[in-house]
């Protein structure tokens, strides 16, 4: 059977004219259009001595898996402060809220979905509508950022526990404050441990390719890097900066491959980090060290994805569970964690915990829920590094809000395991140097 | 040395582009059959992905022998979208036919989260694994194994719109719906077959991606743009079209993401899909 399709052709080429414009215009919907919020709020009846805190998380989207530890952590703060699980004694939330007379605090969670827009939007109706008296939140540098403009507009502080873009406290606000140490001390440290190991191994570490993903964060530590290594005489090899949520990065890893580093320093979250390692194998390309710059590379995803494959990299961190060693108090809340969700914390789990301490904190030392008492409390905090399951010497906010006492550690992969490496005064294990090439491990 | 880069840079842009043609393969037919944009071709991608991760972690059924039942379990929800969804709104305004692949989009990747949580996964040990080195030039066996697959199925289902009746039937409805209801092809089955072709080639390009690509509910956004991109290259609707502009279009994300950097690889891409639109809109095959 044959059809005579010859006749049909003048009509056919009006449709398919039609038919293109109409393509091109639901492309351009496409990209245009963000998904509307999907939200996570309860609307439950709120008790007389709840208090209410905004939690804006990625809940949805490519970062989902994050955002929902990060939300097993938070949850589970609360529920110390709360007195629901005990928590061990000495530590920040076993104090609970007796000023409040036992109140209790409920987290309302936002999903952001990885978008700055949706995020500011998230911000908004947890103010106005949930009638929150502090957020915390995003995770995301830049959701931090369109987020916390808007607590500062309605005067809500905004407690900022895991986004280490250092502008967010360059921005003279007077409601936001960030525990973690910001991108700056990290960056600082990577140079540092460098200058050290050159010490140490008597090898050459001189020449970099940063390869950091194209958002605000990637961008900024882009900077921060350039300006380091000019400082402290490193030279940059390659400076790739790579769109994020690609479908390849073998253009990326050829280009690394052809400047060929000592040292690669790379910013990526988890599904960029887990493709280009992949495709470092793929390629055979092994740098003598990959120096990673915690997100992805930290994820507890990334482990579990690659398996021996993700061995040996080095990547600084906040958090690490050998450092339960030093401090008994982790071992503890990081078993109630597994109990509950059945993961270990990691350093971003770990900071989101911290976050909800700080705030139950500062809303006990206030005795108050009016924003501005929690201002003032969190303002003058003072914990003391032994209250936190965090390796630093304590919370304590400068004039910006950023805690000045914080302080990063370096871990790299060995056994499955992440383990600190340097500061050599905190590290558990020597550290494996140069990264054995793929085809000998 | 810059000689054996070029010519490994090539092949990764080529291997790649074969996978984009696959993907953008099942796009256009669908496409050119009925003329609906389905937005929800990339969750198709994803679906071929999880189906390849459960077969592997339930029943350690190796991606690459799961293929076939990959292909037909997504014919399958490609039937069965047509029939519940797209079929109700054939004759309804254009926003509504967006509107309905648009939220089947949302909803496939949703269940997706909802079921299989966000995590991302890899399968960690396939039967194709490693690398191969020919000379200077590194491939990694997934990635050769896959652009291979990829090259087979488009050859396959050439050969099925040209070379066997009911193939033919889908290419006339494709060029006249009315004419070829004149000549006796039942319009209905040649769409649900448009449907289940278009889904089962996403679920193919899924299920040899799933050997090196990690897994997760959102991964179908990473291609569906570049997928538009080749259609619109290739020539709406156009088979062989869309195969060569997948390879083109790999070839030139690759090679300019490594000439001129990676930054600009997406912008490269989409450079691309404006001059093409400007210059000759039917695409490279197109027939308007």
């Amino acid at each position: 059977m044959r059809f005579m399709v010859g006749k049909a052709k003048g009509h056919g080429s009006t449709t398919r004219r039609q038919a293109i414009t109409r393509f091109v215009a639901t492309a351009a919907l496409m990209a245009t259009t963000a998904l509307t919020g999907l939200t996570f709020g309860s609307t439950g009846a709120r008790a007389e001595d709840e208090i209410r805190i905004g939690v804006i998380y990625p809940l949805t989207g490519a970062a989902a898996s994050t955002g929902v530890e990060l939300k097993a952590a938070a949850e589970l703060a609360a529920a110390m402060v709360n007195k629901e699980i005990a928590a061990p004694e000495g530590l920040t939330v076993a104090a609970g809220l007796p000023r409040l007379k036992g109140a209790k605090i409920k987290l309302i969670f936002g999903d952001h979905q990885g978008n700055p827009q949706v995020g500011a939007t998230e911000a908004e109706r947890l103010i106005t509508s949930e009638k929150v008296v502090a957020l915390t939140g995003a995770y995301f540098s830049n959701v931090t950022a369109t987020a916390s403009q808007v607590a500062e507009r309605y005067g809500v502080p905004f407690l900022n526990a895991e986004s280490s873009s250092a502008s967010l406290t360059q921005r003279n606000f007077k409601w936001f404050f960030r525990t973690t140490p910001h991108d700056d001390l990290f960056v600082t440290n990577f140079f540092t441990f460098l200058e050290d190991m050159e010490k140490k191994t008597g090898k050459e570490l001189r020449t970099l390719g940063l390869f950091n993903e194209n958002t605000l964060w990637g961008n900024e530590t882009t900077k921060l890097q350039v300006r380091l290594s000019d400082e402290r005489k490193f030279k940059i090899a390659e400076k790739i900066i790579y769109p994020a949520k690609t479908t390849q990065m073998t253009s990326e890893v050829q280009r690394l491959k052809a400047a060929n580093p000592a040292v690669i320093m790379q910013s990526s979250y988890l599904g960029d980090a887990i493709l280009s390692m992949k495709t470092y194998k793929e390629l055979g390309f092994s740098p003598s060290m990959l120096l990673a710059n915690d997100a992805g590379f930290n994820d507890s995803e990334f482990l579990k994805t690659l398996g021996k494959d993700g061995e040996y990299i080095i990547s600084r961190e906040v958090w690490a569970l050998d450092q339960a060693e030093r401090n008994p108090l982790i071992k503890k809340v990081n078993d109630l964690m597994r109990e509950r969700s059945g993961v270990n914390f990691n350093g971003n789990s770990a900071r989101s915990f911290t976050g909800i301490a700080v705030l139950a904190d500062a809303l006990n030392r206030a005795g108050s829920t009016k924003p501005e008492d929690i201002r003032k409390a969190l303002q003058e905090t003072n914990i003391p590094g032994s209250g936190l399951i965090m390796p630093w010497k304590g919370i304590k906010f400068d004039a910006n809000g950023q805690n000045e006492l914080g302080q990063g550690i370096i871990v790299q992969v060995q056994g499955g395991q992440y383990v600190t490496v340097w500061p050599t005064e905190v590290a558990t294990k020597p550290i494996v140097f140069p990264m054995p090439a793929w085809d000998k491990r | 040395m810059t000689a054996d880069i070029l010519l490994q840079v090539l092949v990764s842009g080529l291997l790649i582009g074969l996978i984009y043609a696959l993907v953008a393969v099942g796009l256009t037919l669908i496409f050119g059959v009925m003329d609906i944009v389905n937005f929800a071709h990339g969750e198709f991608l994803m679906l071929g992905m999880y189906a390849s991760f459960w077969a592997f972690a339930l029943f350690h059924v190796d991606p690459v022998i799961a293929l076939p039942f990959t292909a037909l379990l997504l014919f399958a929800v490609g039937v069965i979208v047509y029939q519940t969804v797209i079929r109700r709104v054939l004759k309804a305004p254009m926003l509504s036919q967006i509107f309905a692949t648009f939220g089947l989009m949302i909803l496939l990747r949703g269940l997706a989260q909802f079921f299989w949580k966000p995590d991302h996964r890899l399968i960690p040990h396939s039967l194709v694994s490693g690398n191969i080195a020919l000379g200077p030039v590194q491939f990694g066996l997934p990635q050769v194994v896959a652009a291979l697959g990829a090259v087979g199925v488009t050859g396959a289902l050439w050969f099925f719109l040209h070379r066997t009746r009911l193939g033919t039937a889908l290419e006339a409805t494709a060029i006249d719906r009315e004419a070829a209801t004149l000549m006796g092809i039942d319009g209905q089955k040649m769409f649900a077959l448009a449907w289940g072709i278009g889904a089962a080639c996403a679920g193919l390009a899924g299920g040899l991606i799933a050997t090196f690509f990690p897994i997760f509910p959102e991964v179908g956004s990473n291609f569906i743009l570049i997928a538009f991109v080749v259609v619109v290259l290739g020539g709406f609707g156009s088979v062989t079209g869309a195969f060569l502009a997948g390879i083109i279009v790999g070839l030139i994300e690759v090679l300019g993401g490594f000439l001129i950097g990676p930054e600009y690889k997406t912008a490269i891409v989409l450079s691309l899909l404006l001059i093409v639109l400007l210059v000759r809109p039917k695409g490279l095959m197109g027939k308007a």
